[in-house]
């Protein structure tokens, strides 16, 4: 604590480790605290996970292909259900649009880095070590296998002797630990670190949804991790959280998740949200049209996030007047997710529309995200929500809303920075033609669901008879698998392709509007060479083009060189990489019962904190103005 | 933790970190505390809530954790002052004030238990040793906080240039104390009303 700003200019380690300053090597990665190379971290590690996930989802599908099919067992179905939830939600989508902030919201709002570089570090590392965890399961006894949601008292020791429900409360109780961190390093960056003139109603759209979002977690994850909690004791420690003999309400657990769930559906979607709202105006080659109110239905969707929890619940006999208001809520809540639509069609219309594979997912997502949003307001219908619970009709829904929304607007996402990322442009060949198996695919997958659940269908359930109608839809949806698989790949192939032997992207390849098209591609290690100044919304476009928007261009004199001492890079850091490792013995002494090995991570832990406070932030200064890349250091 | 770039607030990054954190751990005592209540009264065996809590103890280690907090605030003025003496003389009675109110804690359980109140025996006991702990959890790491900044001091003299950080503290140990207020209203007043 108490760091001078000024005289931090040698590398020096106080303390056990040396400061590390590598600029290239894998050790620079354990390292590092450049958001941008985090980002990175992030977007590649949920891309694996992800790849767990597809292969989790495409077993299970091939075990529905046909009536009374044996490719898992009953068992094996649970874990790879589970699994497959896991994965997607706290792994993959969530991580991806963490990933895309890590390393997009700095150079949005033209700040150096965020606020506490070393904390969004310890984040990631945290995030690694908790879904590794989760993975370690798979070979250390069995998988989690009481569903995503783990309802209690399905989780309890009684029920459920295995280690599997401990790898999934202890792992997500850590990763959540993570989120939470990294959420509150954003809002502190994004309400204190925009460039001069960056006034809130100048912010990006897809870094105000990150705002957004960071706040919902912060809301959110606390309920969640209690939950968590409450479970881990009562399966260590034989507390009574959730044991009904002794008067506990396992519904307790039902509501806790949902606090948490519910927003969490807006925490994977605002994210995607603020993709397409970046991604449409770019190559609609017109402004966001309705930028406030864009905002604004964001931030009404995160404050209405947390009222409708129970909707998930209607059929647990909360009562009539519950179930009325949650009802309500939910209608309410789908109104300015319509007006977002509304905002995005409005923005291509009228607008020159440049069709790059970026735009066909944009597309695409508006599309599938309608017709899951229609089928939410659907189940927001208590009476009818009473048929189709636990349905493949819900099943269908989230992934409209979940794969079709999130994942789709992720994609556009990738496509649309991964010039800025790699300096490279992927191929629009391959990613037309991946496109046109992948969003096809989806539909031929989860809309014969919808079908299938109105016949009855009931989800988590490894197996049918047939002749009662579910063999046809079953069977499209398994082929579905296949198709989109291909797409997949190609998307793959593709990011490999780009990254082997794409053409050099320039700065701005799609005439960008917001400042991290300012910069180079890849951008140096220190972003930006002068500290950007602002004076309009889409400050790129103003700078490009003032007349087109009745702006004004910034002089190059107000963009200021960052102050006297130049450029502060803040030092490499080992505490975050080593306090997120201690969280390995820290859950596996707490699964195993070994309070020694628990007790080694809490001492890591809190020496650690030491060692962490009195490195400092550290680092180095680039001369101002800052021509000068030091060699190496472009990340 | 603050690099010497621009900022569009006044508002120093750890301090605003802090208040963004104290938010969220609301959330965590608040579903703590929503469990203990949606549970109060679902006990199948004793001891009750009534049989065990002793209003008196609790109100003199209460007043204890309130008189800390007065400390702080002393201890922060004399910073802003300039007066290491003062400063460190209050910081210290923060401190020992919460170990008197951790003190009052660990003997409260010990007693407890002698009557037979523990983690699995009944639900009183299971919520009410994770509510109260967990916020004994936080009264200790503010402990060792306030220490390390003693200790610190002595290393390299504090100045009013560093109040930021006895502040970040202060808010810290400022909003335990509320929580530890709510928690006595809620878990021990409520039952004798």
């Amino acid at each position: 604590m108490a760091v001078s700003k000024v005289t931090v200019a040698a590398p020096a380690g106080s303390g056990v480790f040396t400061r590390p300053n590598w600029d290239a090597g894998w050790l620079s990665w354990l390292t590092t605290v450049d958001h941008k190379r985090l980002g990175l971290l992030y977007i590649f590690t949920s891309f694996l996970f992800m790849s767990a996930a597809s292969i989790e989802a495409f077993l299970i599908r091939l075990q529905l292909a046909v009536p009374n099919n044996t490719v898992l067992n009953p068992d094996a179905y649970n874990q790879m259900f589970t699994m497959h939830g896991v994965t997607m939600v706290f792994l993959a989508i969530m991580p991806l649009g963490i990933g895309f902030a890590n390393y997009f919201v700095p150079l949005q709002i033209g700040a150096r880095d965020l606020a506490f570089p070393r904390l969004n570090a310890f984040g990631y590392w945290i995030y690694a070590v908790g879904g590794l965890f989760v993975y370690s399961s798979f070979f250390l006894g069995g998988a989690p296998d009481a569903g995503w949601f783990a309802y209690s008292p399905l989780t309890s020791l009684s029920n459920n002797p295995g280690n599997g429900t401990d790898f999934y409360m202890i792992g997500l109780f850590v990763g959540g630990i993570g989120t939470l961190v990294t959420a509150m390093n954003l809002i502190v960056t994004i309400i204190s670190m925009r460039a001069p003139g960056m006034t809130m109603m100048r912010v990006p759209v897809f870094t105000w949804m990150m705002l957004v979002t960071a706040f919902m977690i912060i809301f959110a994850f606390p309920p969640l991790t209690i939950a968590l909690f409450q479970v881990i004791m009562d399966r260590t420690f034989g507390t009574l959280f959730y044991v009904p003999q002794a008067g506990a309400m396992p519904i307790l657990w039902q509501h806790l998740f949902w606090i948490f769930g519910h927003p969490e559906v807006y925490i994977i979607v605002l994210p995607a949200f603020g993709v397409i709202s970046e991604v449409i105006p770019t190559f609609s080659r017109k402004p966001l049209f309705g930028y406030p109110v864009i905002i604004l239905s964001g931030i009404f969707i995160g404050f209405m996030g947390f009222a409708v929890w129970s909707h998930h619940m209607f059929t647990t006999g909360l009562g009539p007047v519950v179930n009325t208001a949650f009802a309500l809520t939910s209608f309410v809540i789908g109104i300015p997710t319509g007006i977002k639509i509304f905002n995005w069609v409005g923005t291509i219309w009228g607008g020159k529309v440049v069709f790059t594979t970026s735009m066909l997912y944009a597309i695409s997502f508006l599309i599938t995200f309608t017709i899951g949003g229609i089928t939410g307001i659907m189940l927001a219908v208590p009476p009818f929500d009473a048929q189709a619970q636990d349905s493949y009709f819900v099943v269908a829904h989230f992934h409209y809303v979940m794969g079709g929304g999130a994942l789709m607007a992720f994609f556009a996402g990738v496509y649309y920075w991964f010039p800025k990322m790699s300096g490279k442009m992927m191929d629009e060949r391959i990613g037309k033609l991946g496109f046109w198996f992948l969003v096809p695919g989806l539909h031929l997958i989860f809309f014969p669901q919808h079908i299938a659940g109105l016949m009855g269908m009931p989800r988590r359930t490894q197996t049918y008879v047939a002749g009662i109608g579910l063999e046809l839809p079953n069977l499209l949806s398994t082929a579905g698998t296949f198709v989109m698989m291909i797409g997949l790949i190609l998307l793959a192939v593709n990011l490999v392709h780009g990254l082997l032997r794409g053409k050099p992207a320039g700065n701005d390849p799609w005439d960008g509007r917001t400042l991290e098209w300012a910069t180079t591609s890849p951008p140096p290690h220190h972003d930006f060479d002068r500290q950007p100044v602002v004076n309009d919304r889409d400050a790129h476009w103003v700078q490009k083009y003032p007349e087109s928007v009745h702006g004004h261009r910034v002089p190059e004199s107000a963009s200021e060189p960052y102050d006297a001492n130049g450029i502060h890079m803040p030092g490499q850091s080992w505490y975050p990489f080593i306090m997120g490792i201690a969280f390995l013995p820290f859950s596996y002494g707490l699964l195993y019962h070994n309070f020694w090995v628990l007790g080694l991570s809490i001492l890591i832990f809190f020496v650690g904190t030491f060692g962490w406070a009195f490195e400092g932030v550290g680092g180095h200064h680039l001369p101002a103005g800052g021509h000068a890349h030091p060699k190496g250091a472009r990340s | 933790m603050e690099s010497g770039h621009y900022r569009s607030t006044k508002l120093p990054d750890i301090k605003l970190m802090m208040w963004i954190f104290l938010a969220s751990d609301t959330m965590f005592f608040g579903t703590l505390i929503g469990t203990y209540l949606v549970y109060k009264g679902r006990s199948l065996v004793g001891p009750y809530p009534v049989e065990v809590l002793d209003i008196p103890l609790t109100t003199v280690s209460t007043f204890v954790l309130l008189m800390s907090s007065f400390l702080m605030v002393l201890a922060l003025h004399a910073l802003r002052q300039d007066d290491t003496f003062r400063f460190r003389l209050w910081t210290f009675g923060v401190a020992f004030f919460g170990s008197i109110f951790l003190g009052f804690q660990v003997y409260e359980f010990a007693h407890f238990v002698d009557l037979g109140l523990t983690l699995q025996g009944n639900l009183f006991g299971t919520t009410f040793f994770v509510l109260t702990g967990t916020h004994g959890v936080h009264v200790t790491i503010g402990v060792i906080w306030l220490l390390s900044i003693l200790v610190h001091s002595f290393v390299k003299p504090w100045t009013s240039k560093d109040e930021v950080y006895l502040e970040v503290a202060g808010l810290y140990w400022h909003f335990v104390d509320v929580v530890w207020i709510v928690i006595f209203t809620v878990v021990y007043l409520v039952e004798f009303a």
